[in-house]
């Protein structure tokens, strides 16, 4: 990281997580999910999970479909505050402050808490004022600083390379593969703390699976990623934590190289030898 | 018979039958689709071929409706700043004018006011509200026009008179039939608007909202961008009714049959123009206002390809 990063700092929230302190500056968990309970409408989808995120290292959610992975990352950066109905019970701690705390800005948290979907969502604009958007929101660079963020994020995302002649064009017109590491680009510009994956590579082919993986490698040098899937393989090439879900509980939570080869517990045996999910 | 030599002749007789049988099904399942498509096919084609011959009809019967007027007056049907049935002055100028203006005004007005609504709908408004405001836009869109033009006439106009006498002399004029207008395409254009914005996939808002945006930053440079060609589509409809509309506009436009120049003075439009002397008019003054028609259908059509033209364009620059 050059000098202009570390200087990078999320002005208006730094001061309010300053005021309450670094409590667990010394503590590796960067995440913390405490008695997590989660409802759509009367179902719930998450039940009593507890577990900590460790920093700089990727944690990965593995589970049948419905199992409430998905929506458990998705609780991370509140993102189901966007719709109606939906309620959270517990605690989610980011650096042991609470997410859901009054007084905590919504944007500033998406904003330390980065997402990527399932699908490539790159905006209606051209490549580069993709990636420059979000820097926008928050920064206000010179028009060189922005130009040289732009190329240090699509580098980042092993990306620039390829679009490096054409940051005109929109975004809209990449190959999938490369829009998904467009909207990885973009999220990190954003310099968050935390980089969510949601299925990031159930939507792409072999080859930009592979690029996406190798990115998620190189990511965790200096951000915490946390990445759901549904391929068991991936789990265990890219993570260092993996955690099992089934029926909305959190069976059981550990380094990935144990629970791929010894599992605590009889289910999570069962699901990834394949019996059942 | 032939057979292949590595099968023996009894294995490759058997096989024979069962792909004739199943082939003869194949036949009879064809044919019967073959008809059916047929059928389907001519209808469907004699109904598009309708479409062709009634506004083939239609222009023809106007043109040679309007040509006694068009080869007696020439070109100062189109300069002419007045129409004087007595004196057998007929200029098409105010009128083309009055339309023009009054859809502008309209659009004008319509165009950012249907945007809020129909943002408020999509991504501000909760749930349960939607649904009701949602149907009372339809609602809106239902009322028919002669209702607006009775409003405007016993009620806008007056007011518009009494607080801004200084603007509206008369109350009825061209701005006035701006406003009645904007009113009545503004469903159209909400309606429209609010189904493009739900087309947004939603991972595309969360997106947004994750990088950290604010909905009104969300909005402006994701839904909006994404959403221009399909409400430029909405806008188009408006203006298509807005330009002939006759019964709303007839009433509040004043019906004044020379040129005024100021927007908010009295004049007239085509359509009101027409809709006041048709019934009375023989000879001349009847094929004049048969060429006026023909002059409205070419605005429209024009405002149509026009609009085609930025659709197309707008669909090159962001492929989606």
């Amino acid at each position: 990281m050059n000098m202009r990063s570390e200087n990078f700092t999320m002005a208006p929230r730094q001061t309010s997580r300053n005021a309450s302190g670094h409590t667990h500056a010394s503590a590796p968990a960067k995440l913390s999910v405490q008695d997590l309970n989660f409802y759509y409408g009367s179902f719930q989808a998450i039940k009593n999970v507890s577990m900590e995120i460790p920093s700089n290292q990727v944690t990965a959610y593995i589970g049948p479909s419905g199992c409430g992975k998905s929506t458990l990352l998705r609780c991370f950066n509140r993102m189901h505050d966007l719709y109606p109905g939906l309620k959270t019970e517990g605690g989610i701690l980011l650096d042991g402050q609470d997410i859901h705390a009054s007084g905590v800005d919504i944007n500033l948290l998406r904003a330390r808490i980065g997402m990527v979907f399932q699908k490539p969502t790159p905006f209606p604009m051209s490549v580069y004022d993709n990636i420059a958007f979000g820097v926008k929101l928050y920064e206000r660079l010179s028009r060189r600083d922005m130009d040289e963020r732009v190329e240090w994020a699509l580098k980042k995302a092993a990306l620039w390379n390829e679009v490096k002649d054409k940051l005109k064009t929109n975004g809209q017109s990449l190959s999938g593969g490369q829009q998904q590491r467009l909207c990885i680009a973009r999220t990190i510009a954003v310099k968050p703390e935390v980089i969510l994956l949601d299925e990031p590579t159930s939507a792409l082919d072999p080859i930009s699976t592979g690029y996406i993986e190798d990115l998620i490698h190189e990511l965790k040098t200096d951000y915490t990623i946390v990445i759901v899937t549904h391929n068991m393989q991936q789990a265990a090439r890219v993570s260092d934590i993996t955690a099992f879900m089934y029926l909305g509980e959190l069976i059981e939570c550990g380094h990935t190289d144990q629970i791929f080869t010894d599992p605590e517990k009889k289910q999570t045996e069962d699901y990834i030898t394949g019996r059942y999910g | 018979m032939t057979t292949g030599s590595s099968v023996t002749p009894q294995a490759a007789e058997g096989d024979r039958m069962q792909k004739l049988s199943a082939s003869e099904h194949e036949r009879t399942a064809l044919k019967r689709n073959g008809l059916v498509d047929r059928v389907f096919e001519i209808t469907t084609r004699g109904s598009a071929l309708m479409v062709l011959l009634l506004l083939g009809t239609i222009t023809g019967s106007l043109v040679l409706a309007g040509w006694p007027a068009l080869s007696e007056l020439g070109l100062s049907f189109f300069t002419d700043d007045r129409w004087a049935a007595n004196v057998n002055r007929f200029g098409a100028l105010p009128a083309i004018y009055g339309t023009l203006v009054t859809s502008l005004i309209a659009i004008a007005i319509a165009i950012p006011v249907s945007l809020g609504i129909a943002i408020f709908l999509t991504e501000i408004c909760p749930p349960k509200l939607r649904r009701t405001i949602g149907t009372m836009v339809e609602l809106l869109a239902g009322v028919p026009s002669i209702i607006y033009g009775m409003w405007g006439m016993e009620v806008l106009a007056p007011f518009l008179q009494s607080h801004f006498p200084s603007v509206f002399p008369a109350g009825t004029g061209l701005t006035t039939a701006g406003l009645i207008l904007a009113i009545m395409i503004i469903p159209f254009i909400t309606a429209v608007t609010r189904d493009v914005m739900n087309t947004v996939p939603s991972i595309m808002r969360e997106s947004a909202y994750g990088l950290g945006c604010t909905t009104w930053e969300v909005v402006r440079h994701v839904i909006f961008p994404s959403v221009k060609a399909g409400m430029l589509g909405g806008v188009i409809l408006g203006l298509g009714r807005a330009l002939g509309e006759t019964m709303a506009v007839t009433f509040v436009i004043g019906n004044n049959l020379f040129l005024n120049a100021t927007v908010t003075g009295q004049g007239t439009s085509i359509a009101a123009l027409i809709a006041n002397q048709f019934s009375e008019a023989d000879g001349l003054q009847r094929s004049a206002l048969l060429l006026l028609g023909l002059v409205l259908f070419l605005i429209t059509f024009a405002v149509l390809a026009l609009a085609r033209f930025m659709l197309n364009r707008t669909n090159q620059r962001a492929p989606s």
